[in-house]
């Protein structure tokens, strides 16, 4: 087994997640995107882990899982009240915030 | 109340071991009657007797606990005197005191004399560095020595008897209360005064009791003559005080070592010799300008009858018993500056000695020509301080300060006599139009006023007859008494006419206040409405009025006067007791049938007998110069009972012979003329001295005010818009006003250029985090 397959795996998850925040335009899509990152992520960390023989890695990936879905909660809900409020979750037309 | 005599018990017992702790905490005397002051001032309008009842108990407070700080001072001079040894170890305070057995001037005095030990003073120091300058700590302590609490004995009883006094007399006033609280503020700088042991203090206290009394003097403002008379006071005072400030300033520098302000150590440079002479004789030179307006010594003595304008029970305490004695005091207190200074031993001559004597004369003169009774107090006021100062500066510490001690008690007594007789005469004081006969309308006040006018014209076995005595005896003139200290012929002459007159000018004051028929019936201030009525405390009296239904009979003209209340006639009476009883205090030597422990016991205890005291000598009783003093009493009073019977054969009511020599014509005119404006001395100041510098002077200051000084100005002025319109123009139009837009146009395009990032769309704002986050990540690849 190799580490360089898992950090390759990573990273284009990675980058399948930054592709998906960037270019997406639905709300529930971007937040699946979120998902993939963190995912890649602890794919890194459990590799990472697994390579140096510590159950360290598996911990923290335990960790991200645990604060995703808590984020993905809070993420879902705003996500409804845009849709209650517009009758849609494209995000391109939300930029209230704008200078 | 209970507890303080308890207290006097226990530490009366302990005395033996300590000083006693009134003498070592005399800061307390002091603090009461300023914290009466701040109670009065704060509460007293409520207080159910208007702030009176404050002062009162807190002056009856103080004179308990003066009675008791005397007994325990005279244990602490019998401790001192019973053994040498332990003397030096009395005063915790003071441990290192050096015993000095008492420099007596020649062998045989001391034959005469009980031995001489140190009774160290009862010096408590508990801030050496109140504050520091240049490297110079001021203290804050108190000085207690047989003067002081004399001192304290002399202010605690007439100002509680005053105190006493004043709720009747000053009753219903408008401004009661703040009379108290001020009869208060006075007493506590008095006390400050006499305890302080350092210049520094002294001066504190001394302007003081100066701001006071000027705030006494006016008490009734709203007359103009009130407030021209209090500020006279204050300024005449000002005068003084530049002497007093130049020289304070030059025994700061010149005695005690250097650089100190500590009473004790300037005393001690100065009667051990080590002060440079020169120096003691400037500053006492500039101290006397300080006598001079403080105690009322000639050519600035003319504030002092004009401060007759404050209510009567402030003219005895302030201008009469207590704070116009501050000089005298303040002499004796430096003594030891002015006893070399001045070289009092041996002399002959010198300026205290001739400044006293002179106001002694003048002050008896001008009290022939006054109408008004308030005003023959005051100059005889003048005179007795004059006689006081003379004493001083013959070098008879002891008789100046009995002859103090005495006058507080007899003068208070007839200031206070004064007060009732105008409270019952439709608050006049003019002798001339609304008194006489009052002998037997008033006999309390009679019979205490009389008391009073006998001890002051020096009547014998009355206290002014033994302080005066004593005091003449001290002159050491032709020869006529021993142990004197010098020679002063002229001085024992000035003094026996000053007696003269004085029995001359109080006999003629008693007659026409209490001799004869009352001619108040006829006088023009028989009605209050009248504005001319004579005196300044009228108005206010009437006034009070109003609160005394016992009074209604004076509103009623043609009734006669009737005597004051128990108020007014006790403290009276406890004053002309002690002005019998002061005779008690200082007994002479010679007096052998009275026993050993009765003599000289003021002598004994009041003065000091420690290194910071010269050694001085007390000149025995003589016998001649007591006679050639009861001769010149007796001609003096005699002479005048002789002119009032011619004029009461003419008429009864007549004050004044028709024909007299004054109205003849000639020399005699010519001393009344000059007598009844005072020797010019206002007319000098007024007219000469100040239109002066109102006149001529105030022009060529005017004229170099407009045209070199305007110059001047102008030219800065020019030179300065000049500056000002460049300033405006270049540098701030231009540079600092630049700066100021520059940086706002700044800020403001870059925000113009950053707002186009905020789209508020989250993907563009992930775009950036990413693309940041890439190239954070590119450095830590490339760089590390």
């Amino acid at each position: 087994m190799w580490l360089n397959q898992f950090l390759i795996l990573g990273a284009l998850l990675f980058c399948i997640g930054v592709y998906g925040v960037l270019a997406r335009r639905n709300g529930v899509m971007m937040l699946m995107s979120i998902e993939l990152i963190l995912n890649a992520v602890n794919i890194n960390f459990v590799a990472f882990g697994a390579f140096h023989g510590t159950p360290a890695g598996q911990v923290f990936a335990l960790f991200v899982i645990a604060v995703a879905a808590a984020e993905v909660g809070v993420g879902l809900a705003i996500v409804l009240l845009i849709y209650r409020n517009r009758s849609s979750i494209d995000l391109e037309s939300v930029d209230l915030l704008k200078g | 109340m209970t507890s303080v005599v308890l207290l006097a018990a226990e530490t009366a017992a302990h005395a033996a071991e300590k000083a006693g702790w009134l003498l070592e905490n005399a800061w307390i005397f002091p603090a009461i009657p300023f914290a009466s002051f701040l109670i009065i001032l704060l509460v007293g309008k409520r207080l159910p007797r208007k702030g009176a009842e404050v002062g009162v108990s807190a002056l009856g407070l103080v004179f308990a606990l003066a009675v008791v700080a005397g007994v325990q001072w005279i244990n602490h001079v019998d401790a001192a005197t019973s053994g040498a040894e332990e003397a030096s170890s009395l005063n915790a305070a003071a441990p290192a005191r050096p015993i000095q057995f008492f420099a007596e001037p020649s062998g045989e005095a001391a034959a005469g004399v009980e031995e001489e030990h140190a009774v160290t003073p009862v010096v408590s120091e508990w801030k050496s560095d109140w504050w520091t300058v240049g490297g110079v700590n001021f203290g804050v302590g108190t000085f207690v020595d047989g003067a002081a609490v004399m001192m304290l004995f002399v202010v605690g009883l007439v100002s509680l008897l005053v105190h006493i006094y004043s709720t009747d007399y000053v009753a219903g006033d408008v401004r009661f209360t703040h009379f108290f609280a001020f009869l208060s503020l006075f007493t506590a700088s008095m006390l400050l005064l006499v305890l302080a042991n350092n210049l520094v203090m002294f001066i504190t206290a001394w302007e003081l009791v100066g701001v006071c009394s000027f705030v006494l003097i006016g008490h009734w403002w709203e007359e103009k003559a009130n407030s021209d008379a209090a500020l006279k006071a204050f300024l005449t005072n000002r005068v003084g005080d530049i002497g007093l400030l130049i020289g304070m300033t030059t025994l700061f520098f010149t005695a005690g070592g250097g650089k100190t302000f500590n009473i004790e150590a300037i005393n001690t440079a100065a009667a051990s010799g080590t002060a440079s002479h020169t120096a003691l004789l400037v500053a006492s030179l500039c101290l006397l300008a300080a006598v001079m307006s403080k105690s009322g010594q000639f050519a600035l003595h003319t504030w002092l009858p004009d401060a007759m304008a404050g209510p009567t029970p402030v003219s005895a305490l302030i201008h009469a018993a207590t704070m116009v004695v501050a000089g005298v005091f303040m002499v004796a207190r430096l003594y030891p500056v002015f006893f070399e200074g001045l070289s009092i031993a041996g002399s002959s001559l010198n300026l205290l000695a001739v400044m006293g004597g002179v106001t002694a004369l003048v002050g008896g003169s001008l009290a022939f020509v006054q109408r008004d009774i308030k005003k023959v107090l005051a100059y005889s006021t003048v005179s007795q301080l004059g006689y006081m100062v003379m004493a001083l500066g013959v070098g008879a510490w002891t008789a100046a300060l009995f002859h103090l001690f005495t006058h507080a008690f007899f003068k208070a007594c007839l200031f206070l006599g004064s007060g009732s007789v105008s409270h019952a005469c439709n608050h006049s004081f003019d002798m001339k139009t609304d008194m006489g006969g009052l002998r037997r309308l008033m006999p309390r006040t009679h019979a205490t006023f009389l008391i009073g006018a006998l001890a002051l014209s020096g009547a014998p076995f009355l206290s002014g007859f033994w302080s005066k005595d004593e005091i003449l005896a001290g002159t050491g003139g032709f020869g006529l008494s021993e142990k004197a200290n010098g020679t002063y012929h002229l001085m024992l002459v000035m003094g026996l006419i000053t007696g003269g007159m004085t029995a001359a000018y109080m006999t003629r004051c008693y007659w026409l206040t209490f001799l004869g028929e009352w001619r108040g019936a006829n006088s023009p201030n028989a009605h209050h409405a009248a504005p001319a009525s004579s005196h300044d405390d009228a108005h206010a009296v009437a006034a009070a009025h109003d609160s005394h239904d016992t009074h209604d009979t004076h509103d009623t003209h043609g009734g006669l006067p009737h005597e004051s209340g128990p108020r007014i006639t006790v403290p009276l009476m406890v004053l002309a007791a002690m002005a019998f009883l002061a005779t008690f205090a200082n007994i002479p030597e010679k007096f052998t049938f009275v026993p050993e422990g009765w003599r000289l016991r003021f002598e004994h205890y009041i003065e000091p007998k420690a290194a910071y005291f010269p050694g001085i000598s007390h000149a025995e009783f003589s016998p001649v110069i007591a006679l050639l003093s009861i001769l010149a009493a007796v001609g003096g009073s005699g002479a005048a009972v002789l002119y009032y019977r011619k004029v009461q054969a003419t008429d009864p009511l007549a004050t004044e012979l028709a024909h007299g020599p004054t109205s003849r014509g000639g020399l005699p005119a010519l001393g009344y003329n000059v007598l009844a404006n005072k020797f010019y001395l206002d007319w000098l100041y007024n007219d000469v001295i100040v239109a002066f510098v109102k006149g001529p002077l105030a022009r060529s200051a005017n004229w170099f005010n407009q045209h070199i000084l305007d110059g001047v100005v102008n030219g800065s002025a020019t030179v300065s818009k000049h500056m000002a319109a460049f300033t405006y123009n270049v540098l701030d139009q231009r540079v600092v006003d630049g700066v100021v837009n520059g940086s706002g146009y700044g800020a403001s395009e870059a925000g113009g250029l950053l707002r186009r990032m905020q789209s508020g769309r989250v993907q563009a704002y992930a775009a950036l985090m990413f693309a940041a986050a890439a190239v954070l990540a590119a450095v830590f690849v490339l760089a590390i």
